[in-house]
């Protein structure tokens, strides 16, 4: 019965070749960072990096134009401080939906599943509206607080908590004293530390990729997110195509060096996550 | 400094009268409200800035409202009676349309493909999964733009490669059906990866025995995938599918990068791949700032999703009318 397992020559062949076409435009991106504009006019296009990424990285930092940097800087700060508050929210809420009976418990938990399922991005002019009452318009708040919490996040913690936090630890902890908000600190959030890292890193990634919202509300070209300056670059500077994809791989790296380090962990998260759901 | 602490008084037990009343009368209020608190910071922030903004869309869009106007008169339906006669905007559902078809369906087939392929007994598994999962974690905005130059006329390199073979140059960004299958390409190279992985996961937990009865009686690999894998994979793919219809009707972010230059948030001077999103965008923000229009907008991509999403369910319940083993489905319903 192996047989119908083993992969033949032609599953590696097929899955070698997924595997070139997924990377290869990453890779791409980091040929034409690293040379001249010259690259872009020539036919075969060079498919080996060049010696003029330096070059191209100062070309950009100096770009005054661009606020690359201050992009990278907003971007840091708001993934970060969005991925600390999505993942506390979530296994906060998470542990009382999986361990803590209360009256209305499972609708609550209906809505949540439901909110997954909603385009909550067409509520963007409504949301635009609010921010301008705020006077949150051009700032980093506009962009933090409304992805503070995720139904996704919580769904995830619920699933995870159901198993991983057993009920007689719980109660033992109850007859040793312990009111609720230590258990959740005590008991729960050291079970729950492995979903919470998959969680934190699926959250960073997305955050730090948002495109449509930052791009409603931030208008102010000298106060963009990384990918907001991205598009500074790609609309204005079209004809210097070097650093453009210098911007492109420098916003890159960041989550290449995530997957690299956690892609194993990331992937375990999706794939749990799907049977799950 | 031992001596000390050795030396201290043992402990006396707290006086249980007169304490214990209180302390229980917190752990009661613990109990019962604590759950409520904990989950109290996701639907007031969800609340405040997911839900009220969606409804309230809908009451933006009965207003003549704009970013100057001091006072938006209530308009009633006009908005819409103004949107379904507008051209533009049934060129962009006709595109959104378009895009959503040519890109789910080879995404699918080619994740289920490669999830089949990946469910092997493999070498380097983890390796082959992290590389058709890398397009997924990257910077959509970036990939966009290396697209956008990949698609090139003159010096892109899939012209280039067009040429080799024979064909002639294709202008993908100002030949309508052109731009929608480069930016489609760019959907499913992001997307394939992701979903090939769910499928693996609802794969993983057929169980094997299923397979080998089957061989037993004779099915070949084709006939095991179409006969067993797909119908048990129903669930995930309608999951997928709902999944794809909410992301691809809106999409956003791909078209907009794959134009630069002037005025890309139209999708190329004749709007060959303008979204219903862009154009949302268009009316309600720069350069026109009717919130009231834009809103409209929204309302009906919205009902456009929810008919998408109803229709798609409605075909796949259909899927797999080779019915699956009869053991098959009782496996299905415990998991």
């Amino acid at each position: 019965m192996t047989r119908l397992w083993a992969a033949s020559r032609l599953t590696y062949a097929a899955l070698i070749a997924a595997g070139v076409l997924s990377i290869f435009p990453i890779y791409w991106m980091f040929v034409v960072a690293s040379r001249s504009n010259d690259a872009m006019g020539q036919l075969p296009p060079p498919v080996t990096p060049g010696g003029n990424f330096g070059a191209n990285v100062s070309r950009l930092l100096n770009n005054t134009d661009a606020y690359f940097v201050a992009g990278l800087v907003n971007s840091a700060i708001v993934a970060t401080t969005v991925t600390v508050s999505v993942v506390f929210f979530s296994t906060l809420a998470g542990f009382a939906f999986a361990k803590l009976r209360f009256r209305g418990r499972n609708a609550l938990l209906m809505v949540i599943i439901a909110t997954m399922m909603v385009p909550t991005q067409l509520g963007v002019i409504p949301l635009y509206l609010l921010m301008t009452k705020l006077n949150w318009n051009d700032r980093l708040p506009a962009v933090i607080v409304p992805a503070l919490v995720t139904g996704f996040g919580v769904f995830m913690m619920r699933q995870y908590a159901g198993q991983a936090v057993s009920n007689e630890l719980i109660e033992a902890a109850r007859v040793d004293g312990c009111n609720t908000v230590r258990i959740y600190w005590n008991v729960v959030l050291p079970a729950l530390r492995p979903a919470a890292a998959v969680l934190g890193l699926l959250t960073f990634m997305t955050t730090w990729n948002d495109f449509l919202w930052p791009y409603a509300v931030l208008n102010d070209p000298e106060n963009p997110t990384v990918q907001l300056a991205l598009r500074t670059l790609s609309d204005g500077y079209y004809t210097d195509m070097s650093q453009v994809f210098t911007g492109t791989a420098i916003a890159t790296l960041p989550l290449l060096l995530v997957f690299v380090l956690f892609g194993r962990q990331i992937i375990g998260g999706i794939m749990e996550g799907a049977i799950k759901a | 400094m031992t001596v000390q602490l050795d030396a201290r008084p043992p402990v006396a037990p707290a006086p249980r009268t007169g304490r214990r009343p209180p302390a229980m009368r917190f752990s009661r209020l613990d109990t019962k409200y604590s759950p409520y608190l904990f989950v109290a910071p996701f639907f007031v922030l969800f609340g405040v800035f997911g839900a009220y903004p969606l409804i309230y869309t809908f009451w933006v869009s009965l207003h003549d409202w704009d970013l100057l106007g001091s006072n938006h008169p209530f308009v009633g339906l006009e908005n819409y009676s103004r949107l379904l006669a507008d051209a533009d905007f049934w060129h962009a559902v006709v595109n959104t349309l378009g895009i959503f078809v040519i890109s789910t369906i080879p995404q699918l087939l080619a994740a289920l493909w490669l999830a089949n392929l990946l469910n092997r007994q493999l070498r380097a598994r983890t390796t082959f999964r992290m590389a058709v999962l890398i397009p997924n974690i990257t910077s959509t905005a970036a990939v966009a733009i290396v697209f956008g130059v990949l698609f090139g006329r003159e010096f892109g390199m899939v012209n280039w490669l067009l040429d080799l073979v024979g064909i002639d140059a294709i202008a993908w960004k100002s030949n309508r059906f052109a731009s929608w299958v480069a930016i489609s390409t760019m959907v499913d190279w992001r997307w394939t990866g992701y979903n090939a992985l769910i499928f693996l996961a609802a794969m993983q937990a057929i169980p094997r025995d299923l397979y080998e009865s089957a061989a037993i009686d004779g099915a070949g690999r084709a006939r095991q995938f179409w006969s067993i894998t797909v119908p048990l994979l129903k669930p995930t793919i309608i999951f997928t599918v709902i999944i794809s219809t909410i992301g691809g009707l809106q999409l956003f972010t791909e078209p907009r990068l794959f134009h630069s230059g002037t005025n890309p948030i139209r999708g190329g001077t004749l709007r060959e791949s303008q979204t219903v999103t862009m154009y949302m965008f268009e009316n309600a923000f720069a350069p026109h700032y009717n919130f009231g229009y834009g809103s409209a907008v929204a309302w009906l991509l919205f009902a456009l999703i929810a008919v998408v999403a109803a229709i798609n369910v409605l075909l796949l319940r259909r899927l797999g009318g080779a019915k699956p083993p009869k053991d098959a489905k009782s496996k299905e319903g415990a998991r």
